[in-house]
Order: C-alpha cells, then sequence, then structure tokens
C-alpha cells in the first residue's frame, strides 16, 4: 500500500519538534496522556518523551473494572519502557456509582462516559503539573468520527491526528514500539473483547485506502469506483464522514454582532507565542 | 578579487512569536546589529519575520508603516549595513500587505509588495492582505562599494514563473527569495518533505536559468500545528548550492558572494543575452498596442 506509505524518520522527527514547540511556549512544562495499552498512546508518549524528557511526560492508567487486564499490562509496560511515571486511577466508583441510577444504559452510553471520566481525569492531572493533556485520535479515527466527543476527542495537542492507522503502524515500527502492542487487535476496550474493526465493521486497511483517496487526494466517491474500491464501503465511509463533522468542529455559535467567536473572531491560537 | 566584488550574506531562519510586533522587532535589531557588527554586508529574514505568518485578524494589529518608529529602530540596527525584512506593511489608504522591505546604509531602498497571495489549502492571504502588483529590481550598493540588482520573490512569488522572468528582463544579479512555507508531504517516496523538494527545484531552475544568486530564506517552528521547515540556501547563478541548506532549526547560514560567478556564468550559458523577448512580446500580443 505505497500511497500510504509515510517517511517515518521525517515524520517523528517533525511531530518531536511540534510537541517540543507547542508545550514549551506556551509556558508549561510537559504532559499528560492517557496510556491505554494500545499503538496510538505508546506511539505519543513516546514521542513526548523523545520531545521532553521522560521526566516532563505523566503517564495515567485509567481502567475500569470490565477492561481488559492485558491493557493495564500493555500500559505498564509502555510506561517502564519510556521510564515514565505511570498514575494508575481506577474510574470504577464514579462510573457505578453513575450508572447506579441508569441500569439500562447501553454499551455505548457507558463507554462514552467512561471515555469523558478519562478526560476530565487528564485535565486534573494536567492542571497539579502545569502539563498540557496530550491526545492520541489518528487521522481514521477523526474522519470516521470514531471517538467520544468531548471525551477522548478533547486535549490540547495532538501530534497523531494527521496519520491514519496504517500509518501510525509504520511509525509504531519505527519508534520500536514492543511487538505485543503493536501486533494486538486495536481495541478502544470500552467493553470485554471489543475490537475497533468488528464494531466499524471494516478494517483500517479497507477505510485508509477509501479516505486517503478521498481526503488526501480529492477523489470523488465515483472516482474512487473506478479504482476498484468497493462502492458500497466507500458509500458507507463517505456518510460516516460527513455525518461525524460536528465532532471536528467548535460548538455553533448563533452570530448577533458584528464579530462573533467561532465566526469572524478569528485570531490564531497560538496567539502571542 | 577584488574585496567590493563580494557580498557576505547572513540568512536569518527563525521562530517569530507570533503577532507580537516589539518583541520580534527588538530581536531582530539585535541580529542586525550583531551581523553588520560582524562584516556582514545584508542580513536576510523570512518573511513576515517580524510578526510571524498566521496572522489571521492580528493582521492589522501587528502592522508597521515605512515612516514609523519600527522601521527607525530598523533602520538604526541596520547602521551602514543593509537588511532585509518581512513585515505586514499599512497603507494611508489602510490596506494590509505582506512586504519585504530593504534597509540599507541609513534607509529604506526597497519595498517589495508580496504579488501572489495565496488563499487554497491551509492558505487564506487574500482575506486579510491587500495584493501588490509589481516586480522591480533595485540597484543598491552593498559590501563595499559594489552595486547589486537586487528583486525580491516573497514564497508565493516564486511559484509562479513570470515573476523571475520579469525580473530577469529588469536585469537582476540576486533573488531575494523571504518564505513562511509549511511543510506538507511526507510520502516515502520523495526523501524529504514535498514543500521542500519542491521549493528546492524551482529555486535551483531559476538561479540555473535565468543566471542569477538565489538566497532563499525560510522560517522553522510551529504556528497552530504548521510545521515551517527552514531549509535556508543560497544559490550560484549556474544552478549549484553555494551555501545550505539548512534544517528545520532555528539557524544562520553565513556565506559569501562573488560577482565573477555571475560573469562566469553568463559566459558559459549566455541565455540572458539569448531570450527573444520580441517573440515573447509578439506571442502575447504585446506588440498590438505599439
Amino acid at each position: 500500500m505505497t500511497e500510504l506509505s509515510i517517511n517515518v524518520e521525517l515524520v517523528a522527527g517533525i511531530l518531536t519538534e511540534f510537541i517540543r514547540d507547542e508545550v514549551l511556549k506556551v509556558g508549561s512544562r510537559g504532559v499528560v496522556v492517557a496510556i491505554s495499552g494500545g499503538i496510538d498512546s505508546a506511539c505519543a508518549a513516546q514521542l513526548a518523551v523523545a520531545a521532553l524528557g521522560k521526566g516532563a511526560v505523566t503517564g495515567l492508567a485509567l481502567p475500569y473494572r470490565e477492561s481488559a487486564a492485558s491493557s493495564l499490562e500493555d500500559g505498564r509496560l509502555v510506561a517502564s519502557q519510556l521510564g515514565i511515571e505511570l498514575l494508575v486511577i481506577e474510574i470504577t466508583p464514579q462510573i457505578d456509582a453513575y450508572f447506579s441510577r441508569f441500569p439500562e444504559a447501553d454499551a455505548t452510553r457507558r463507554g462514552n462516559k467512561m471515555a469523558r471520566e478519562r478526560m476530565s481525569i487528564s485535565y486534573d492531572i494536567s492542571a497539579t503539573r502545569n502539563a498540557l493533556v496530550l491526545g492520541t485520535s489518528n487521522k481514521s479515527e477523526l474522519l470516521l468520527g470514531y471517538s467520544t466527543l468531548w471525551g477522548d476527542g478533547a486535549h490540547a495537542l495532538n501530534p497523531l491526528g494527521d496519520l491514519y492507522k496504517t500509518q501510525l503502524f509504520q511509525l509504531a515500527r519505527h519508534l520500536g514500539l514492543p511487538p505485543r502492542i503493536i501486533d494486538k487487535a486495536p481495541s478502544a476496550d470500552l467493553f470485554a473483547g471489543q475490537s475497533d474493526e468488528a464494531d466499524l465493521g471494516f478494517t483500517y486497511q479497507q477505510a485508509d485506502r477509501i479516505l486517503f483517496h478521498l481526503v488526501d487526494e480529492r477523489r470523488s466517491p465515483a472516482e474512487l469506483t473506478d479504482l476498484g474500491l468497493d462502492p458500497a464501503l466507500v458509500k458507507l465511509i463517505w456518510q460516516r464522514v460527513r455525518t461525524s463533522q460536528f465532532k471536528r468542529r467548535p460548538p455553533l455559535i448563533a452570530k448577533l454582532s458584528r464579530r462573533s467567536v467561532g465566526q469572524d473572531f478569528r485570531y490564531p491560537r497560538d496567539w502571542g507565542h | 578579487m577584488a574585496a567590493q566584488n563580494r557580498l557576505k550574506l547572513a540568512l536569518v531562519q527563525h521562530q517569530p512569536v507570533l503577532g507580537e510586533l516589539p518583541a520580534n522587532l527588538e530581536w531582530s535589531c539585535a541580529q542586525i546589529s550583531g551581523e553588520v557588527g560582524q562584516g556582514t554586508d545584508l542580513v536576510i529574514f523570512p518573511e513576515l519575520s517580524l510578526t510571524g505568518y498566521f496572522l489571521k485578524d492580528l493582521t492589522p494589529e501587528t502592522s508597521m508603516t515605512l515612516d514609523g518608529p519600527e522601521m527607525g529602530q530598523l533602520i538604526q540596527a541596520t547602521g551602514r549595513g543593509a537588511a532585509l525584512v518581512g513585515l505586514v506593511l499599512e497603507s494611508d489608504q489602510f490596506s494590509f500587505y505582506n512586504a519585504a522591505v530593504l534597509i540599507s546604509d541609513g534607509a529604506v531602498r526597497h519595498v517589495h509588495r508580496k504579488v501572489y497571495l495565496p488563499t487554497y489549502g491551509m492558505f487564506d492571504e487574500q482575506r486579510h492582505l491587500a495584493a501588490g502588483d509589481q516586480f522591480e529590481v533595485v540597484e543598491v550598493a552593498l559590501g563595499g562599494g559594489a552595486s547589486w540588482r537586487i528583486g525580491i520573490l516573497v514564497c508565493e512569488d516564486l511559484w509562479h514563473p513570470s515573476s523571475p522572468y520579469l525580473l530577469s528582463r529588469a536585469g537582476v544579479d540576486l533573488l531575494l527569495c523571504p518564505s513562511s512555507s509549511p511543510g506538507r508531504g511526507v510520502g516515502t517516496g520523495e526523501g524529504e518533505l514535498g514543500s521542500a523538494a519542491s521549493y528546492g527545484a524551482l529555486l535551483r531552475t531559476y538561479a540555473e536559468l535565468f543566471t542569477v544568486f538565489a538566497a532563499y530564506c525560510n522560517r522553522v517552528g510551529f504556528e497552530d500545528g504548521f510545521h515551517f521547515w527552514g531549509g535556508s540556501r543560497v544559490l550560484a547563478p549556474d544552478g549549484r548550492l553555494l551555501a545550505g541548506p539548512l534544517g528545520d532549526s532555528p539557524a544562520v547560514l553565513h556565506t559569501e558572494l562573488d560577482r565573477g560567478d555571475l560573469r562566469r556564468a553568463r559566459i558559459a550559458f549566455p541565455l540572458l543575452r539569448d531570450e527573444r523577448i520580441d517573440v515573447v512580446r509578439r506571442q502575447l500580443g504585446l506588440d498590438d498596442d505599439d
């Protein structure tokens, strides 16, 4: 799949500098990153260590009682290999206390609540350390809307958001992540045995190729059919991109004045840095 | 070779503080006076070196005028040397230009207002800025007295071959190319950033085809996630790399130009002499008005 091949050395260098620059110039001392035991957060943590040093990176393992035990083990492995602190904070008490009022809640609702709980803890811990929350959403997830709004989708900086999942595998191999982290099936670990690809109904390899042609190459869905890609899958994926657009934008504000936040008040985020 | 036929350049690729004119001005003045004090003849900064690039609504708030106090500070810092700085220039009708200003020997010698304002993809310059409408060559005594014919192309100006062509017809010897080019394109086929490869090809081609020196100064650092890749370099009139390219960290590239290189290149490749401007004029229908 050469179209999705990346120059991993170049990418790792840019992302390391990105983290260093954007963290230090705003006066922060480091980053906090939730370590799930998966490939994305392991890549992000490793880049952060390269950028800032291990003392400036705090890992958070935020398991729920139904999370796979192997996820925490893998998280510990990543943290110990990088030599970073790993705070393990169970989210079971608050999640169970909340859902005791809503026993009928389905897996999606429970998973979203857990993701937001993890976000809330990440921000709380980050404030105690003058650190920024480092995001780990990749381009595949962002485009497919496969994330929880204001949950894993909420963070200060995201070094991985312009890399498709299949490109992250290339980066992970370059960074020398442990094979067991790279080789396991991608999972949001919201419930036992969950698999991203089973959830989505297609593989990242299929999705990434389609997304690459639609987004990066700006080809139309019809043109993708000419490339031999499955029209039904192209349609499904493009529909997901469209219906999840709201997740990639700040909230809408009703315009009233002549100059409104979010519309024509357009200062850069790095204003003054 | 007599000393006045040589020109000492310093290309300062740095990361401005976004939207903080006073801080950038102070830093740049210190750089200029330091370089000039060490014998540099011309100090070159990137595009919008005094403001940062993705200014958006900061554009009018970071602007300067040619007769304002900030320009006075720059002129004073430059002393008897020369400097090319990038700034937002406010006109007396309150239009704002992406400008590169050449200061030499106590005065502003030339102002180039960027002609091509990219407004596509990640770029939004026409929303905030007014466009210049000419490419001009200015003759400036530099480096102990020799005159250099200087033309300026700011970033996107380089992507239109008519820009260096017009400067070439006006007799340019030295193209100064300040830039704030965000990096993109990390595919494996390229070996370097796609944008870096494109600029490398453009600069080499222009230097060689127009038999001119070309000094490219691109900024570094990040703004809102956009990565500026540096890569500042100087090319000789035969397309040879004289100095650089630098990487993507803050750095200063020093090099010395020898006017003899211009003469030698134009003897070996008399492309300027042989250019058929009459054919160009006829085919573009420009002779009809004569």
